[in-house]
């Protein structure tokens, strides 16, 4: 049926080969997790009090740091997209960083600049703040890792949406701030709202950045991906089940970015 | 088109063929070890390879549990040294140890500070106070487990900051000077050097964490598997220990 369908688009027959064997490769791991679900159990091991308090602290750090992604990025992207100046295409590299860093090195990064002996962590503790171990700091490493994910969804979407009624509407007497609202934003917005998505479901799988970062303490720090690391040692069957919460909710995610996406088309 | 598709395969598989060929000239003797051992038993192993010609010593360090995990699944592996007795237990439950185990090593615990240490600790009951941010290992881990057991011989209660997965990670919050205190192995304290300072404290000598080493019943190379054993077991083995800050098992 496949075939049939795609002939008129004159794809070469073998390269459903390699694509079928790339979906099995992704596909398969999921379905051996699944599959060492110790299903009896299930509903008492993702309902523990620590597997409770992790997805809570999760749930609600990940809607944090996408807040802040959407408050620091839309205004990032749309500078990055609509704007030309010297060292653009370096400051869109550097911005896009984290996104290939390994998280570990975005934890020690954020540890050397807000860690009680980092760049900012003496002015910091001055004004009586203290990050280090507190749930700001796994929003900090949620923010830092999943922000380039909204910045280059976003950026795209400007790119491709152009200029023509922002031209238009400024022609028309609009200013700056109105055209921004009124004109920019709603032809963008799928664009937005999938980058949103994305950045909360890159949020809540963030592991490597937080635990050198923040620590791990039940209910102050310890996040799904960094309990399911903890229990994996002891309680395979928990860190199993919790592994699958979060795939469903992953895919439930990235689900909702995709559509989002494909209204814009 | 063909072509592109078969060299593409050829790429594929090429690293998975060397992986398989590699072992025509030599022998490997596969030894898996607890993390804590990684200097120490770096350093025997060079010195098993320089008694050895031809023998290439390949070591594989994690958390004793994840290699516990590892053999259960399979993993090709001739020697398990594991940071303590319950993950050697697994083994021995699921029948894959050729004879005995042997402790060949032990570890206490002791309170680590940043250098200066800020916060004035001088022994385990200072760790209590609520101006002190301790970081411990949870205790699913044998650091963790460890604590727990000094916090109740003591009836003294901690409330760490943060609780992690492994030593290192204790380390890596009191080198960075995020935490006041920690607690980790002897040994550790002394890889770190300069970077923390070690505070000895009287209750840990109750809480003794055994090492024991074994050749798995999977080995093909047996008897070069027990000759790595006994020089972890003989006087080279146990000298390098010694200066890494283990002391002797009873």
């Amino acid at each position: 049926m496949v075939t049939a369908r795609a002939r008129p688009t004159g794809l070469p027959g073998w390269v459903f080969v390699p694509a079928a064997l790339g979906a099995v490769f992704v596909l398969l791991p999921l379905v051996a997790i699944v599959a060492r679900v110790d299903w009896a159990n299930f509903v008492p091991l993702i309902t523990s009090d620590s597997s409770r308090a992790a997805l809570w602290l999760s749930l609600r750090t990940s809607a944090v740091s996408t807040v802040l992604c959407v408050l620091l990025g839309v205004p990032m992207a749309v500078v990055l997209a609509r704007t030309e100046f010297r060292g653009q295409g370096v400051l869109r590299s550097l911005v896009l960083l984290p996104l290939v860093l390994p998280p570990v090195v975005g934890g020690l990064a954020l540890l050397y600049t807000f860690g009680r002996r980092g760049l900012l962590g003496e002015t910091f503790s001055a004004w009586g703040i203290e990050i280090a171990f507190s749930s700001t700091a796994v929003v900090m490493a949620q923010t830092f890792v999943s922000m380039p994910f909204l910045v280059v969804s976003l950026e795209g979407a400007l790119r491709t949406a152009g200029q023509r009624y922002e031209v238009v509407a400024a022609t028309l007497g609009a200013g700056p701030s109105t055209v921004f609202r009124r004109v920019t934003l709603p032809l963008v917005l799928p664009g937005l709202l999938s980058g949103a998505v994305l950045a909360f479901a890159r949020a809540l799988g963030e592991f490597g950045a937080t635990v050198t970062f923040a620590g791990s303490l039940q209910g102050t720090t310890q996040t799904l991906p960094s309990l399911i690391y903890q229990e994996r040692v002891t309680d395979p069957d928990a860190a199993v089940a919790l592994a699958l919460v979060l795939v469903v909710v992953a895919v439930v995610v990235i689900g909702l970015a995709r559509q989002g996406r494909g209204s814009t088309r | 088109m063909r072509r592109t598709a078969l060299l593409a395969a050829a790429f594929l598989l090429a690293p998975a063929l060397a992986a398989c060929g590699g072992d025509d000239e030599g022998t490997t003797l596969n030894v898996y070890a607890a993390a804590s051992l990684t200097a120490t038993f770096e350093e025997v192993a060079e010195v098993f390879e320089q008694e050895h010609d031809g023998v290439d010593v390949e070591l594989n360090f994690s958390g004793s549990s994840d290699l516990v995990t590892a053999i259960q699944e399979g993993a090709d592996a001739d020697v398990f040294a594991s940071a303590d007795l319950p993950n050697m237990d697994k083994i021995t439950t699921d029948g894959l140890e050729a004879g005995d185990p042997v402790d060949f090593a032990t570890n206490t615990l002791q309170i680590v500070v940043p250098p200066g240490n800020p916060a004035g600790v001088t022994g385990f009951a200072d760790l209590a106070g609520a101006d002190v941010k301790l970081v411990v290992c949870a205790p699913e881990v044998p650091c963790g487990a460890a604590t727990q057991k000094v916090s109740e011989n003591t009836g003294i209660t901690l409330s760490p900051v943060s609780e992690e997965q492994s030593v290192t990670d204790v380390l890596g919050k009191v080198t960075s000077g995020e935490a006041d205190a920690g607690l980790v192995y002897v040994t550790d304290v002394i890889a770190a050097g300069e970077a923390v300072e070690g505070i000895e404290f009287p209750e840990a000598a109750e809480v003794v964490n055994t090492y024991p080493i074994v050749v798995l019943a999977d080995s093909e190379e047996g008897d070069l598997a027990q000759e790595f054993v006994d020089l972890v077991l003989g006087e080279a083995g146990q000298g390098v220990l010694g200066d890494a800050g283990f002391a002797p098992a009873p």
